[in-house]
């Protein structure tokens, strides 16, 4: 029982951790590397509203949500926007450039003690029994409650609303749906905006789970398999993934070894990119070369 | 196509295209002969600090070396550089600690080691391109870094494997100044290798393969057979260069390979420019001497007392290059000298004399 929690709470994290690598490569096709780093920045974003606006929860979330949206339009803005029409290797390292410039202001900013942002703000997280066997705590139950809700609004928007159409039909097409009049560049940036949203949200719901320092953006960096054994750019198939690397990795702790708990996705990407290297639901693609 | 250098038939020696181009001319004769002497006077006239510091530029060449190889001339992406590191320190670690094993028996084996992690690295590399070979090699480089980690926690109580400093024929290398030498031996002995091996069949094919794969394995070359080559080779000077790293610095952690160790390379070889080896070694030199340039400046600014800010300085100032050379310099520092070359001598030469 208390297995099962485990992996619905990873499952949960995974997920909503990757549905970011997701959002971002099914537009624009580059893999974010700095996604740790910017779960981690909206993490600490908490932190510094939570200290604003003292003891109101729900306005010091809004605000670090509206400033994490910022960040991502402007990570676009800035650095992404220039990258495009460049090599794969050249936007990739120039996410992993962001991630580590990222992590090395933060600790200039906020200083790389660990912190507890769920004191700041005023809530207490207890520990939950369910069905009297298993425990977890609030903030793991919130944590599931807000990827369910992620996904299914990410489903919606993808689907029938209108800017969720551009948005796939820029990931089809660049040129195509630059000539129908889409604006490009707008479509990046709110998935560049979107994807910053939902890292942060998992960045802060972790945070408040088991506090906060540098080692958040390493989290970042191990739900990616999740994204990828699912196929880069599908959603559904994030969440298949994330389930899969959830269910191997607390097996593996459980019953072999719980120093596996680092390299247990990467063991499960390695057999994925062997079998199937576009993942469970991805499309199969033509990759171009360096 | 291949490569911008001219080749006459008549190069055979074992020495780089840019040497010899050097020693045709009498200014480049003197610059070479200045260069080499600078190399060997070094360890001479420097403080302990400056030869620990060069120490570490000649290691970084090695293994910046490997890469560009890999990356650079074969187009194959890897982010799996520090995991190979690893696997040659951890070698000789283990070497060490569980059989007494001497030098030369523990660097061969990290060798041989390297050689067929080099394989396994590279097999993905056959079927797989661009971010996907990426990713696979990150995951190698997570699941070595595990088997690493598992032994130190288990076999050496989660604390560094000691290594004693290396004997050779009765003499004990020990001290900055020796190693200093027998890394300059390592970096010229990479060179020499990577400079011949360019100019060989198999420096043509990798170069057929980065410019269109399709068009190599069309022309008759076996693509996945070279792209393994370039792994191995790679790979197994890399490990070398891990090997090199325990026994210098005496001891051997896990710690010291992380996936940050893995972009400072992958930095190197492009601040330095691609595709070329004496990038390799610029870059190399650039990466090393970069934080401790920051630190001299920032820390009088900040004080003495506040060592972790400086860290952080340091961290976040690395991506802040690397991000400017991607986006203004792609060519890296070998890039914008050139183009600074050309601007001078398109100033000096009059209009009518310029043939380019």
């Amino acid at each position: 029982m208390q297995l099962l929690v485990n992996i619905v709470v990873l499952t949960a994290t995974y997920a909503l951790i990757s549905c970011g690598y997701v959002l971002i490569y099914r537009v624009s096709r580059v893999l974010n590397l700095a996604h740790g780093a910017l779960m981690m920045l909206g993490a600490y974003l908490l932190l510094s509203t939570a200290l604003v606006f003292h003891g109101n929860p729900v306005l010091s979330l809004l605000m670090a949500a509206a400033l994490s949206l910022v960040v991502g339009i402007l990570v676009y803005v800035f650095l992404m926007h220039r990258m495009t029409g460049q090599s794969v290797l050249a936007a990739v390292l120039a996410t992993i450039a962001l991630s580590i410039m990222l992590r090395g202001g933060i600790a200039l900013v906020w200083s790389a003690q660990s912190r507890q942002p769920i004191q700041h703000l005023g809530v207490s997280n207890p520990t939950i029994a369910i069905l009297g066997a298993a425990h977890t705590s609030a903030c793991s139950l919130l944590l599931v409650a807000v990827a369910g809700v992620v996904y299914a609004l990410l489903f919606l928007f993808m689907r029938f609303s209108r800017w969720g159409l551009r948005m796939r039909a820029v990931g089809q097409a660049p040129l195509l749906a630059a000539q129908r009049g889409i604006s490009i560049h707008g479509i990046y940036a709110l998935a560049w905006a979107l994807s910053a949203f939902t890292g942060a949200a998992a960045g802060v719901l972790l945070s408040l789970n088991s506090g906060l320092d540098s080692t958040m953006a390493l989290v970042g960096l191990q739900a990616f398999p999740a994204a990828l054994v699912g196929g880069l750019d599908s959603l559904g198939g994030a969440l298949a993934g994330s389930l899969i690397v959830a269910v191997t990795e607390v097996l593996l702790i459980h019953y072999v070894d719980p120093l596996l708990s680092s390299a247990a996705p990467f063991l499960v990407l390695i057999v994925m990119l062997v079998i199937r290297p576009w993942g469970l639901f991805g499309t199969q693609e033509q990759l171009d070369r360096v | 196509m291949f490569s911008r250098t001219p080749r006459p038939a008549t190069r055979r020696l074992p020495i780089p295209a840019w040497v010899l181009r050097a020693i045709a001319s009498r200014r480049g004769r003197l610059g070479l002969a200045v260069g080499a002497a600078a190399l060997l006077v070094i360890p001479f006239v420097a403080s302990s600090y400056e030869l620990d510091l060069a120490n570490q530029v000649l290691l970084a060449s090695v293994g910046a070396l490997a890469l560009m190889l890999l990356t650079g001339f074969a187009g194959q992406i890897s982010l799996g550089h520090a995991g190979l590191m690893a696997a040659g320190a951890f070698t000789v670690g283990i070497a060490y600690k569980e059989f007494g094993a001497p030098f030369w028996v523990a660097l061969p084996a990290s060798a041989v080691l390297g050689a067929m992690l080099g394989l396994i690295f590279g097999l993905p590399s056959v079927r797989l391109r661009g971010l996907y070979l990426a990713v696979s090699t990150l995951a190698l480089h997570f699941v070595v870094i595990y088997l690493c980690g598992e032994y130190e926690t288990n076999r050496a109580m989660s604390s560094a494997i000691m290594v004693n400093a290396p004997v050779v024929f009765g003499h004990q290398i020990y001290g900055d100044r020796i190693w200093y030498f027998l890394l300059l031996a390592a970096v010229v002995v990479t060179l020499i290798l990577c400079a011949n091996l360019l100019r060989s069949r198999t420096g043509r094919a990798w170069g057929a393969i980065r410019t269109n794969e399709t068009v190599a394995a069309a022309m008759g070359i076996n693509v996945p057979r070279y792209k393994l080559l370039a792994f191995v080779i790679s790979a197994t000077v890399t490990t070398v260069s891990g090997a090199l790293f325990a026994y210098q610095r005496g001891f051997v952690s896990v710690d010291a390979f992380s996936f940050y160790l893995t972009i400072q390379y992958v930095a190197m070889i492009i601040i330095g420019g691609m595709p070329s080896l004496a990038g390799a070694l610029l870059g190399a030199t650039f990466i090393v001497l970069l934080p401790h340039a920051i630190q001299g400046v920032l820390l009088p600014m900040l004080g003495a007392d506040n060592p972790g800010s400086a860290f952080a300085a340091i961290y976040a100032a690395f991506g802040a290059v690397m991000i400017f050379f991607l986006m203004f310099e792609p060519r890296g520092l070998l890039g914008a000298w050139r183009r600074i070359q050309r601007r001078l001598r398109f100033k000096r030469v009059p209009l009518g004399e310029v043939s380019e």
